[in-house]
């Protein structure tokens, strides 16, 4: 048997040791997606290429091997956030875990009642499948933020009806970073009877996750973002006090009954191999990533009309959002194309709506258009900080030359009080 | 492991070729196909390149390709999604499903659905008639496999799709069994949707498709970030999408090579199998080339496949998914085969990689084995 495969061009922009060839932009995107650890890939590729075999065949070696493999690494997810292996669910990935335990929840307890708390400044795996429960006869409330990107907790009770059945709170933004304060919301959850969910894709090997300790129900892993592969996630359930959930997909009664599907032995294996890293690494990993994330920071906000978004103290230091102002949106992106940011989330950034989570902070629509998020990571240098804070204080200022609202800024003309002509 | 692998219908082993077009994106992974940048957008290029391969080995078009994480998921979707905006009204399967489209199905019942499963004859063909009288019941949508994973036996879905449509509801065919195993249309089945995977032919396990009529009105599984056209949200598994379209690929261009082979191999096995006081199942009508399905009179229970496992023998005793309850085959019993003999039930599936020295091997051992059971059963006794 022989057929050739015309192989598309696959543009590969990464060494071997994870960094960028010098003709491409440094990769500053860190909370889209995470390179994969070359340690995660070697540990991967066996499963793919000898030890394959379906985990569900019980009646020979092949399936039973791959079994063994997907238990160590459950037992490895398990490990980094304090949890029981019996309490991980495998996904394909955040998506489906945010779907599994939201919907799964709701459905579950809707006889107890149909309200679900949650925040504006969701992620959309969050926020839809709430939607879509709205369009079933939940209701739910969406809080606005702290200017901080924080939750008033006084606002998170005042929320609480008599009826509310389930929230939903992420640990650390996408966008903007922030820390939300997990232990007090689910503490207010636990006394007023309320399933906690929290969406912790963004936390993994970022923050210290202890479930035997956190008050939370259910919570969502992916891998992708902590240097595993993409189309593998994890849904934890608590077992004490046990927590249902209705399953969302049917069929062999894989984990339990609560996700059916051939898994994808490779995948799990990357996860776990990808959070054993991160409960080993992570203190000495976030030092580091802590003095880069401080010296872009210091590069940075030393320009004029410059705004860090998100709260500095509680918040993550892979992530750094920053708005221009006076600096138009889309300019800014194709002027900074030595480096790969993104300006929005990337799961929304093919639309050119303003930064949902950046208007939730009250920033306005320009400012919102004109922010960048930096998130850097594993694999960022010195040097491509100092590439960066180069690049990005000699792009804004031409762009600013170019702009009359920074001349009449500059004039000491107050924009906000100017009559537009229409046109 | 030095096992001959005879169980081609559960998972497959990966295709070196595949392997070493996946392992770019297995190796380094950076870039979200939804980012704007290089990254997200070579991403993107190579999602897309997959997609045509996909659709080219089904005869769909591209924009009729939705990445799923699983068949299961996309059997998912599909029963859910199609029945979502009428869920008063019934849904048809049939008796010999993969639990992956029965179960939803019966979930579907807590939104007001009915789930009715039609039967099949002793041979495993679905029973048109009882389906034809089951579509005078308002019906949301019909779903049958095109070919079976245990007896491996192929469905006339022309007919069903026929069928369905005339009475207004919707066709969908779990065509996981049926890639690369014969020659796979989707225009020409006439359905609305339906579901094939990656790891059946050769490719990575965590991806799968739902081929969709592009009118379909069709409700996602999945809510999130609005990728696959809103039908499917979750950042894309590119090395696994990457790695399914090259399987497509490749099983289109070698799929009468594979039926070649692999029909030589069975006919071989069930020369064989005949000398044994066998009853193979599905063996008077149409089957997928690779696939045998028999038991042995007078031998229950899995320990004919045990024995076997022993021998080197990777063989199922059901579908993979089942195995872990000791239930006889749903398929069987649908069949009216006697539950005792379906206990006892063997699949052997071949793949390309297979010869026919492996199947002589088998046969020999099969025949001690068969023996040994039988002298072992009349001790006991």
């Amino acid at each position: 048997m022989s057929a050739t495969i015309e192989m598309p061009v696959v543009k590969d922009t990464f060494n071997a040791d994870g960094h960028a060839h010098e003709a491409q932009p440094i990769y500053l995107d860190y909370s889209a997606t995470t390179p994969v650890d070359p340690r995660v890939a070697a540990k991967m590729i066996p499963y793919i290429t000898e030890h394959f075999g379906n985990p569900a065949s019980r009646s020979h070696p092949y399936g039973w091997t791959a079994e063994k493999a997907v238990e160590n690494a459950r037992e490895e997810v398990a490990k980094l956030v304090g949890a029981d292996p019996r309490e991980i669910v495998w996904t394909s990935g955040a998506t489906e875990s945010n779907n599994l335990a939201i919907k799964g929840a709701a459905n579950f307890y809707s006889g107890k009642g149909k309200h679900i708390i949650t925040v504006a400044t969701e992620h959309k795996a969050v926020i839809d499948p709430i939607r879509e429960l709205e369009r079933q006869g939940f209701e739910a409330t969406f809080l606005q933020p702290e200017p901080n990107g924080l939750l008033d907790l006084v606002k998170f009770k005042a929320a609480i009806r008599p009826d509310t059945v389930l929230a939903s709170v992420m640990f650390v933004n996408n966008e903007i970073g922030v820390i939300q304060d997990i232990t007090a919301i689910g503490n207010i959850c636990r006394e007023n009877g309320i399933i906690f969910h929290v969406d912790a894709a963004q936390a993994t090997g970022k923050v210290d996750i202890d479930l035997e300790i956190l008050p939370v129900d259910l919570m969502s892993f992916c891998a992708h973002k902590t240097y595993g592969p993409k189309g593998i996630g994890a849904l934890y359930v608590r077992r004490k006090p046990r927590i249902r959930i209705e399953a969302q997909m049917h069929g062999g009664g894989h984990e339990r009954g609560m996700r059916s599907g051939t898994l994808a032995t490779h995948q799990i294996v990357g996860m776990g191999e990808a959070f054993r890293i991160a409960r080993e690494e992570m203190h000495e990993e976030n030092k580091r990533i802590t003095h880069l994330r401080d010296k872009l920071l210091h590069g940075l906000e030393t320009m004029e009309e410059v705004y860090v978004n998100g709260d500095l103290e509680h918040r993550v230091p892979h992530n750094l959002n920053i708005s221009f102002n006076y600096v138009e949106g889309e300019s800014l992106i194709m002027a900074v194309k030595g480096i790969a940011v993104s300006s929005g989330s990337a799961c929304t950034s093919a639309s050119l709506e303003p930064s949902y989570v950046l208007r939730a902070l009250g920033r306005s629509d320009e400012l919102a258009h004109s922010s960048i998020r930096f998130s850097i990571g594993r694999f960022t240098t010195e040097e491509d900080v100092d590439y960066t804070i180069e690049l990005m204080r000699s792009k804004i200022d031409k762009l600013r030359d170019l702009s009359p609202l920074w001349e009449m800024f500059k004039d000491g003309i107050d924009l906000s009080k100017v009559q537009w002509a229409s046109h | 492991m030095n096992s001959i692998y005879f169980d081609h219908n559960a998972t497959t082993v990966l295709d070196s070729r595949v392997l070493a077009r996946m392992l770019p994106w297995l190796e380094r992974q950076t870039g979200n196909p939804t980012s704007r940048h290089i990254y997200g957008r070579s991403a993107r290029d190579a999602i897309e390149y997959a997609r045509g391969q996909v659709a080219e080995a089904c005869g769909a078009y591209a924009s009729q390709v939705i990445f799923t994480s699983c068949g299961t998921e996309a059997n998912n979707f599909a029963v859910k999604g199609m029945a979502a905006n009428r869920p008063e009204m019934q849904i048809l399967s049939s008796k010999i499903e993969h639990p992956c489209v029965t179960r939803p199905a019966l979930a579907m019942q807590a939104l007001g659905s009915v789930s009715r499963q039609i039967g099949v004859n002793a041979n495993g063909q679905l029973d048109l008639a009882q389906l034809t009288e089951q579509l005078n019941i308002p019906t949301s949508l019909v779903s049958v496999m095109l070919a079976n994973n245990e007896t491996g036996v192929i469905q006339d879905l022309a007919s069903v799709a026929e069928l369905a449509r005339t009475a207004g509801a919707f066709a969908h065919t779990d065509a996981v069994q049926a890639l690369g195993k014969i020659k796979l249309n989707f225009t020409d089945l006439n359905v609305h949707a339906m579901t094939i995977s990656s790891h059946k032919i050769h490719g990575p396990q965590g991806a799968a498709a739902l081929i969709i009529d592009k009118r379909l009105d069709i409700q996602p599984l999945l809510h999130g970030g609005g990728q696959e056209r809103g039908l499917r949200s979750g950042t894309e598994n590119i090395a696994a999408i990457v790695g399914f379209g090259a399987a497509c690929e490749l099983a289109a261009t070698n799929t009468q090579s594979f039926i070649t082979h692999t029909l030589a191999l069975r006919e071989q096995l069930e020369r064989g199998l005949a000398q044994m006081k066998v009853t193979i199942f599905g063996d008077q009508v149409a089957r997928l080339s690779n696939t045998s399905f028999f038991a042995v009179d007078g031998i229950e229970g899995e320990t004919l496949v045990m024995a076997l496992d022993r021998k080197n023998f990777a063989v199922a005793s059901g579908s993979a998914c089942s195995s872990d309850s000791t239930e006889p085959s749903h398929v069987l019993l649908a069949m009216g085969v006697d539950a005792d003999m379906a206990r006892g039930a063997v699949r052997v599936s071949f793949g390309a990689q297979n010869t026919s020295k492996e199947v002589a091997e088998f046969l020999a051992t099969l025949q001690h084995e068969i023996l040994r059971l039988k002298q072992l059963t009349a001790m006991a006794a």
